[in-house]
């Protein structure tokens, strides 16, 4: 399957597990997608069969309230079963509105910002200092950079030279009550990650072939760890959720639904 | 107890390589010994205890037991969700070690005081409390934690604290250590449960009791997870009075008290010992921080 056509079945899957469980933060997963897509599709060296096999990457997701979509790429890879997911945000289930560790193929359960990257900056170092050759993979959201926690743990990452991280920041400009530059303005940000020592990269983070070049090879430069900011749209591929931020908390109902599994059966919004 | 935790901790990581140690850039003079034999399980994280603490878990994630360490309320209350979010709810092998607990750092004012850390943690399901009095049940402790990895929280003194003990004690959770001359034991109907550093003020007051009737006991690892057996220990004295170096409400003699709501007939055996919320934001020593707080105040009635 290709990148593009996970990407889809993601969409499609997040936003029929959002809606049946009625739950929040579809704009976000929307945002990520592709990004996940990517890494589960082409990047990430895992064995479904063997979700702790000791040699894979590690993922994780940071910000958690976007699990939809990789509880969907886990159904496609086989680390679950898709009926697995229609237990999402249901009674006793072990798929949680914010992503947990009890599923298999999670490493790390998150649903308060600020914290995934401090747990991969340590896998990382542990990899380091094992001399193992697995890479730590972290996404983070864009407004996640207001946790001081983050930039502790970027001044760690370059200090002592954890080439074998990724974080990857959903850049989609939006918060939960209005845009990132109204709230804590990160920009230039790409400039800031590089005062910090870090490699950084900018690409359209929906564009799988730039997504791909950027995530192929770590390091991207030895000795430092790697940023990847992707521009994102929130909501990516819904005309009436895409950059609106009413979408980080509502979910579907059965009309837009069903319009919205259109259009992304349709590649996205027509132009 | 720092040179204890430093000196078993070398001893214990010679023979177990998973052990790692963790600093919020403290520990001068102290961490030397580990940092320069184990060079590569050594970290010093810089002043950032909420990264330090989050990139432990993901070091223990990964195999290694970690130890982070700084000074009472930094490694504790600063990065207090990531020790409920990322170490105790994973349940993974991180021991926060907290220097000075209680009013060790007394002149150094409430930013260092750990008067409160007991009701924080205690409320943690997956944590480990580890309290101990003397410098021979930090290595118990110790030792216990490193056989018995999980999330725990080892609260330590300062330093130049006496020992009370022969030789280094077995310790498991929610068990009373004897700490007065077993042999009296039997013939007492009053005791003193201690955690923590207040041991020594219990000691003291003991030997100057002399009395046969009296014992003393520690009780240095608790938690949520072992209250239960609780109601038959204190069952074999007449009386019980807990002490502890920290605010009364939900400090250890709480604890006791919940923990004997199974058998409410035996409440009234119990009494508390603890700190009075007049010590918040006062300095001095620690024995007047102490004094001032009301520490031992219910102990010289409890003799009598």
């Amino acid at each position: 399957m290709s990148s593009v056509a996970l990407a889809r079945g993601i969409r499609a899957r997040a936003l029929k597990m959002v809606h049946r469980a009625k739950a929040s933060h579809i704009g976000s997963a929307l945002s990520i997608s592709d990004i996940v897509a990517v890494l589960y599709g082409d990047v990430l060296r895992v064995r479904p069969s063997e979700p702790a096999w000791p040699a894979r990457d590690r993922f994780i997701l940071s910000k958690g309230h976007a699990c939809v979509a990789v509880y969907a790429a886990l159904a496609a890879r086989g680390f679950i079963t898709e009926d697995a997911l229609d237990q999402y945000g249901q009674d006793h289930s072990m798929l949680m509105n914010h992503i947990s560790h009890k599923v298999p193929g999670v490493e790390f359960s998150t649903g308060s910002l600020g914290h995934g990257l401090p747990f991969g900056v340590g896998k990382a170092l542990a990899a380091k200092r094992r001399g193992q050759d697995w890479r730590c993979f972290v996404l983070l959201s864009d407004g996640e950079w207001g946790e001081g926690s983050n930039w502790e743990a970027c001044l760690f990452a370059s200090h002592h030279g954890l080439d074998n991280l990724v974080a990857i920041v959903d850049y989609n400009k939006l918060q939960s009550l209005t845009s990132v530059a109204k709230t804590l303005a990160l920009e230039p940000l790409a400039d800031k990650f590089r005062s910090f020592g870090w490699h950084v990269d900018e690409v359209d983070g929906h564009d799988h072939d730039a997504l791909r070049r950027a995530l192929a090879a770590v390091p991207r430069q030895p000795g430092k760890p790697s940023m990847l900011l992707a521009h994102t749209t929130k909501g990516k591929g819904v005309s009436f959720m895409e950059g609106s931020v009413e979408w980080h908390y509502r979910s579907p109902n059965d009309t837009q639904l069903a319009q919205a599994l259109s259009e992304v059966a349709a590649g996205g919004p027509a132009a | 107890m720092r040179n204890a935790f430093i000196d078993e901790l070398v001893a214990l990581a010679a023979v177990h390589p998973q052990i790692a140690l963790v600093v919020g850039d403290l520990g001068y003079s102290v961490v030397e010994p580990f940092a320069d034999r184990f060079p590569d399980r050594f970290i010093n994280a810089g002043v950032a205890e909420q990264n330090m603490t989050g990139l432990a878990a993901g070091m223990a994630s990964e195999g290694y037991h970690v130890f982070t360490y700084s000074i009472a309320n930094f490694p504790s209350f600063r990065c207090a969700e990531q020790i409920r979010n990322d170490v105790a709810y994973h349940q993974l092998p991180v021991t926060v070690v907290a220097v000075g607990g209680g009013l060790a750092y007394g002149a150094l004012g409430y930013s260092h005081h750990a008067v409160q850390d007991y009701a924080l943690f205690r409320s943690f399901p997956n944590l480990l409390m580890a309290a101990p009095g003397d410098p021979m049940e930090v290595r118990a402790c110790m030792r216990y934690l490193v056989e018995h990895p999980q999330p725990s929280y080892l609260r330590l003194g300062k330093a130049g604290e006496p020992s009370f003990h022969d030789s280094v004690p077995t310790v498991s959770p929610g068990r009373w250590l004897a700490v007065s001359p077993p042999q009296a034991q039997p013939q007492a109907s009053r005791t003193v449960l201690c955690t923590g550093a207040t041991l020594a003020l219990a000691m003291q007051h003991w030997r100057q009791a002399a009395d046969p009737a009296l014992a003393v006991h520690s009780l240095p690892l608790w938690g949520m997870g072992c209250k239960s057996g609780q109601a038959e220990q204190v069952e074999r004295f007449a009386h019980v009075l807990s002490m502890e170096d920290h605010l009364r409400d939900g400090g250890f003699g709480s604890w006791l008290q919940e923990a004997l709501c199974v058998r409410p007939d035996l409440l009234p055996r119990l009494r508390a010992d603890a700190l009075d919320p007049v010590v918040c934001g006062t300095v001095g020593s620690q024995a007047m921080l102490n004094e001032l707080g009301g520490l031992g105040r219910t102990l010289s009635s409890f003799w009598r």
